[in-house]
């Protein structure tokens, strides 16, 4: 038995070994490679221990989801109030404790490999330590200060990281890109707290999520802005921190970033899709759920809320499975495929599924790891092929991971043509790269949701469940959320088979796919722990009376849904078994890679052939360049603004106020010349009498008019002074 | 402690401009090293100041106070004192004074008289925060412009006769509004001291002892002092359209006075409203609230904006500071708002309480928005502190780049990460200060406006300001990119740049460790500040 004191000391010590690690790294272990890996590693495994502990001890504690475990410490003295900095664990983090460190721990020992020849090898360990401290201490913050705080310092992290390879213009407009996108959601997200803050005098989560007091006084306010529309506070503080949401996890209208920040190293993009970023925005959003709830009942009139988070989710989830379908680049079919889940996770909010979000999270981290150190280990294997074959070549050796061609950059060389990451390179991978294969097709598997043996077909069937169960009583937003959906998983699968086969199946399509090699491993370990989660982690969560694999699974079927849904302050209703759904689920998976099978893998790509859905035409040119996004944010936002930048430090600072400035300048110099004239012709011409005492004061004035500033200045000063106390002597006196 | 510690820690830069004077000129180095060891000593007497600020004084009653006739005619005094206010902005005047001695360290025109004008510039800054009488406050004040002055003139950059011009001007012009305005204050009350002109009896016309001697004008005169004090403040702070002097004196002046100038004079601003304006006038300064949200506001977002079109990296950090002193100016807004009898003016009518809740919609009421204000103050004051620290490490990290590469253009450096990467990193630290990172101290100052603004009557206006804090991320993001990133230019290719040495790192880590301090633990300063500003917003 773990002892609640251990529980409470622990849960701080979690975030700190990273943290510290990166501390040491940056401030000298980062001389040494070995000693900066051995550091870099036993931070994140003491983190992984101490999590882990913590889960351990509070797994069967009795209502952990209304009493978390935890302590605090006063931080900030503010008015009459003083804001607490805490460290707790309750059902929704302890499940994050378990995840994130593990796949920490994985993506670290992989990057021991992945990164080992990169010049900067020390500090890329750093920022990734710090990265997945920030991450630990997201998850035990108390409180949405604290959240904050390490939410913003992954920010940064993600920044730095996607801008690794700075000296190509591709990469640090992708760290600026991924920054600034997200700090839009940041901002919203922090006009949300400082709201929440005024009206419920605390940001502790504990106080407001499971307190039904204050999420009735929050819904019950009328907003302070468009109050008059029936929007109470409650709606507007969570559509706010549903934007922080939006930015952190790549929804819809702010997904821009995140297909951009495969411009980091590969290990990067699995943090940042798996372990951290993306996951802590759903984080937030599950965490916020009560008053997303509460906001939708509408003491006041207005039942906008979960709407919007469906919405987004559904059209997010789409959009992404969409694109991904037309992209050559095999990390960027991933990224497109991550805003799809995140979607699927987002629209689970939407209809309410709370615990079926928190699972597809879950699982997606692992599958997602999984394939993104997979996509890393193909990329890493056909680079080595390319390598091999031009080993007389160039000797900057790694700056290349994560390159990307149609930028045109400085390092390009002798492989100008050649990208590792174009699948259409690829081909016949299987028999080169046999475990990256497995793993990578079983990762495939769980992202398309093949029935029963893969964790993504559990958690992607909960979320179809409960939004049929909401379509049966005829919720509309719930028939939408189910259709999108469908049709979104469908081409899941399908881009998945066409991933598949691409990348591993038929003959290579280039001389460095042929002379690919399997990785060491420290890279293929990882995937094979990453493959065995991604297949049993959905047995966490089969529903009890699921045939067959209800009783299969034993006590731990149903066992999530009770463990999350203990955060709620209504336990979410278990929907009873439905077959439609299920049967739905499985025909979808299987009808997806059955498409791509039939149109990839029966007859794999040979070199030089068009792939097929190239064939779609102008619909084709339009996914393959994102639906324009990005073109349009530019000339619609970013570009005006920059105009509005020139314009006003041109025009208005230097052009209208400093001229302004002028001409009261000139015409006080006028009134100072006319002065002097009067001065000159009349005072002088009176003064006749007493010219010789004149003259002398004149000459001596005139020593002072020396052009020198200071001289004026002093002279101001004293006159000044002078005159002030005269003044009031005689005033007062 | 000597009773007189105030006046030590003022007076003393003084013995040390002296025994600059009487060295020899040619021994530069041991000026140098002298002046930063001799700057080390008001420092840790100033630390004292730190560990007294948690004994509170009683209401209306100063910490090591002292007071001595001074100008009996006039009944001016030698009244010193400090509270939790004053505190943190003398001991970053004192902090930062040694770190831009040492940044200063290649300056190798006329060492001494540097060196003696840091001094005299110290004294100044220092008399002007514990100074509790209006006219002392003010001879310090405008002795604080001398040494800047030449500081500029005869050390900086190429435009350095217009810049020093232009800021001797525009200082000078509202110092002489100031002037005037405490004149009248004290012609009204009958006195200079603040405490006295704090309380009841003695604010100026309003308290029962009056000297009517504006009979006849009663509604003009405090209006025109009112205005007279923030207009100079406002042009300190600078709050904009009065800001177009900063980004001139700030980019001509050498690296050790852009960091004193943005670090602590810009902070006299600040202070004076704060310590004079607010107290002094309470009505006026609630009915001016809005005007100067708005100000602020503007500040903010248009500063940003400004940041972010220069191509000068210098004047780049010199307009961050337009933005950076917007969130100083909305905290001020906000503690204004709730000033004189907020209560009274926003208490729930019976009417409304009868009504039910809702009829409060839209707002906050008495002691919600009296909170409100308090944090937002607490939020200016640790702004000034956190600005002071993360202006001055960029100011200085600026230098350092300038001193190598002789130019600071942004279209022309580039790549620099790489061929000096200590310095790359210590720029990111300094930048994400600058650019409020949470984990760092300018965070926890721009949360606290943005909180108390967002719970005032300035939700809009907050609202907009995150278009300037927006804007924020997207000028540091710039700078970091212009400097560090791409590939490395052809010019430093062939020139290889020297990384930053360790005289350099001395001078800025002490920054980034303060930054990083605050960050984790602005209880350190906060409680003290929220003590005086508690006992302010009432």
């Amino acid at each position: 038995m773990i002892s609640i004191q251990l529980i409470q000391t622990l849960l701080w010590l979690i975030p700190l070994p990273p943290i510290l690690a990166f501390a040491i790294i940056a401030l000298g272990a980062n001389r040494s490679r070995a000693l900066t890996t051995g550091i870099a590693m036993a931070g994140v495994v003491l983190s992984l221990i101490a999590a882990w502990t913590v889960v351990a001890g509070v797994v069967n504690l009795p209502e952990l989801g209304r009493k978390p475990v935890g302590s605090y410490v006063e931080w900030l003295p503010v008015g009459g109030t003083t804001l607490r900095m805490g460290a707790a664990v309750d059902a929704l983090s302890a499940t994050f404790l378990f995840m994130v460190p593990l796949a920490c721990v994985l993506i670290f020992l992989y990057s021991t490999s992945y990164m080992a020849a990169d010049p900067r090898y020390t500090r890329f360990m750093g920022y990734l330590s710090l990265f997945a401290g920030s991450m630990l201490g997201l998850v035990v913050s108390d409180n949405l200060l604290m959240l904050f705080v390490f939410w913003e310092l992954m920010g940064f992290c993600s920044y730095s990281l996607i801008g690794f390879f700075y000296a190509k213009p591709s990469a640090y407009k992708a760290s600026v890109k991924a920054f600034m996108t997200t700090r839009v959601g940041d901002m919203l997200l922090l006009l949300g707290i400082a709201y929440l803050y005024a009206e419920a005098g605390t940001l502790n989560f504990a106080d407001i999520l499971v307190n039904r007091g204050v999420l009735e006084f929050l819904a019950e306010q009328p907003a302070i802005l468009l109050g008059g529309m029936g929007v109470s506070a409650a709606t507007l503080i969570a559509v706010l921190i549903f934007g922080g949401t939006v930015g952190k996890s790549a929804q819809f209208p702010l997904h821009v970033w995140l297909p951009d920040a495969m411009e980091g190293p590969t290990p990067v993009s699995a943090m940042i899709h798996a372990a951290t970023m993306v996951s802590a925005g759903i984080f937030l959003l599950l965490r916020f759920f009560p008053l997303f709830e509460e906001a939708t009942k509408g003491h006041l009139g207005s039942h906008v809320g979960l709407e919007i988070v469906g919405a987004i989710g559904a059209i997010t989830a789409l959009m992404g499975a969409l694109i991904a379908v037309a992209q050559y680049d095999i990390k960027r079919v991933l990224a497109y495929s991550t805003i799809s889940q995140l979607g699927f996770m987002v629209a689970a909010v939407g209809i309410g599924a709370y615990v079926a979000a928190a699972f597809h999270l879950l699982t997606h981290a692992f599958f997602k790891a999984l394939l993104f150190l997979g996509s890393g280990s193909v990329i890493h294997g056909v680079e080595h092929g390319h390598h091999h074959l031009h080993a007389a070549g160039h000797g900057s050796g790694h700056d290349d991971h994560g390159s990307h061609d149609d930028h045109g950059d400085s390092h390009g060389h002798d492989e100008h043509a050649f990208d590792p990451q174009d699948m259409r390179n690829m081909g016949g991978l299987a028999q080169r790269m046999p475990i990256t294969t497995l793993t990578f097709v079983l990762g495939g598997l769980a992202l398309a949701g093949f029935p029963f043996i893969t964790a993504g077909f559990w958690s992607k069937d909960e979320i179809l469940s409960s939004a049929y169960a909401g379509l049966l009583e005829g919720s509309s937003l719930h028939s939408w959320v189910f259709v999108i959906l469908c049709v979104s998983a469908t081409l899941t699968a399908f881009y998945t088979m066409r991933q598949i086969a691409m990348t591993f199946l038929g003959k290579p399509r280039s001389e460095a796919a042929a002379h690919a090699s399997e990785n060491p491993w420290p890279m293929t370990l990882p995937l094979v722990i990453l493959a065995f989660f991604a297949g049993v982690a959905g047995f966490i969560n089969i529903p009890k009376d699921f045939p067959v694999f209800g009783q299969l699974a034993g006590s731990a079927a149903g066992w999530l849904h009770h463990f999350v849904g203990q955060m709620l302050v209504e336990e979410e209703v278990a929907h009873a078994f439905n077959a439609v759904p299920v049967l739905v689920s499985v025909l979808i998976a299987l009808s997806g890679l059955g498409l791509g099978w039939l149109v990839y893998g029966r007859k794999p790509l040979e070199a030089g052939e068009t792939d097929p859905v190239e064939g779609l035409g102008s619909v084709f040119t339009f996914l393959h360049n994102r639906m324009y996004f990005d073109e349009l944010y530019r000339s619609v936002f970013i570009n005006p603004l920059q105009k509005i930048a020139d314009f006003y430090s041109v025009i208005v600072d230097k052009g209208i106020i400093d001229a302004l400035l002028e001409i009261g300048y000139t015409i006080a110099g006028g009134v100072a010349e006319g002065f002097k004239l009067f001065d000159k012709y009349v005072v002088t011409g009176v003064s006749d009498l007493t010219g010789a005492a004149f003259k002398r004061a004149g000459n001596w004035v005139r020593e002072l008019q020396t052009g020198q500033v200071q001289n004026y200045l002093l002279t101001g000063i004293a006159l000044t002074a002078v005159l002030v106390i005269f003044y009031l002597f005689v005033f007062r006196g | 402690m000597s009773i007189n510690l105030l006046s030590t820690i003022t007076f003393l830069p003084l013995i040390g401009m002296a025994l600059v004077l009487v060295l020899p000129g040619e021994r530069k180095g041991l000026i140098r090293w002298v002046s930063v060891a001799f700057s080390l000593i008001p420092f840790a007497l100033s630390l004292n100041l730190l560990f007294s600020a948690y004994q509170f004084p009683p209401q209306g009653t100063y910490l090591f106070e002292e007071k001595m006739a001074w100008f009996p005619q006039v009944n001016a005094t030698y009244h010193l004192g400090v509270d939790g206010l004053s505190i943190p902005l003398v001991i970053l005047t004192t902090f930062l004074t040694p770190l831009a001695m040492l940044i200063s360290m290649s300056v190798e025109k006329d060492v001494k008289a540097y060196y003696a004008l840091f001094f005299l510039l110290e004294t100044a800054v220092i008399g002007a925060f514990v100074s509790l009488d209006l006219l002392l406050f003010f001879v310090f004040y405008e002795a604080s412009l001398v040494p800047m002055f030449f500081l500029i003139s005869q050390w900086g950059g190429a435009n350095r006769r217009y810049a020093s011009l232009k800021f001797i001007l525009y200082t000078m012009f509202a110092s002489l509004g100031m002037l005037l305005a405490i004149q009248v204050v004290g012609l009204a009350s009958g006195s200079f001291d603040l405490p006295y002109l704090t309380s009841e009896i003695g604010r100026p016309f309003v308290g029962k002892n009056q000297v009517n001697i504006f009979q006849g004008a009663q509604q003009v005169w405090p209006v025109i002092a009112f205005v007279s004090f923030s207009v100079a403040f406002a042009l300190k702070i600078p709050i904009w359209p009065l800001h177009t002097w900063l980004p001139d004196a700030h980019t001509e002046a050498p690296t050790g006075g852009s960091m004193m100038l943005a670090g602590i004079l810009l902070k006299l601003g600040g202070y004076g409203f704060l310590r004079m304006v607010l107290p002094l006038f309470p009505q006026a300064a609630r009915e001016f609230a809005p005007v100067l949200g708005v100000l602020a506001m503007l500040s903010i977002v248009l500063g940003a904006f400004a940041a972010w079109g220069q191509n000068d990296f210098k004047k780049l950090v010199a307009y961050s500071s337009v933005n950076h002193m917007g969130f100083v100016a909305m905290g001020i807004a906000v503690a204004a708002s709730a000033m004189g009898g907020a209560v009274a003016a926003h208490a729930p009518d019976p009417h409304a309480v009868a009504e039910g809740a809702h009829a409060a919609a839209a707002g906050y009421t008495g002691e919600a928005l009296i909170e409100s204000a308090r944090i937002a103050g607490n939020g200016a004051v640790l702004q000034m502190i956190t600005h002071g620290l993360s202006s001055a490490a960029m100011f200085a990290v600026v230098g350092i780049v300038y001193e190598r590469a002789h130019t600071r253009d942004l279209t022309k450096l580039g790549g620099l990460w790489t061929i000096m990467p200590k310095y790359g990193a210590i720029l990111i630290f300094c930048a994400m200060g600058s650019l409020g990172l949470p984990g760092l101290a300018g965070f926890v100052s721009e949360f606290l406006v943005t909180r108390g603004a967002w719970g005032s009557e300035f939700t809009l206006l907050t609202v907009l300001s995150m278009v300037g804090l927006l804007i924020t991320g997207i000028y540091i993001l710039k700078s970091i990119q212009k400097v560090l990133h791409g590939p490395v230019g052809h010019e430093w290719a062939h020139h290889p740049l020297k990384d930053i040495n360790w005289v350099e790192v001395l001078g800025v880590a002490p920054l980034m460790i303060a930054m990083l301090l605050l960050g984790i633990l602005p209880s350190l300063i906060l409680n003290p500040i929220n003590f005086s500003i508690s006992a302010l917003i009432r």
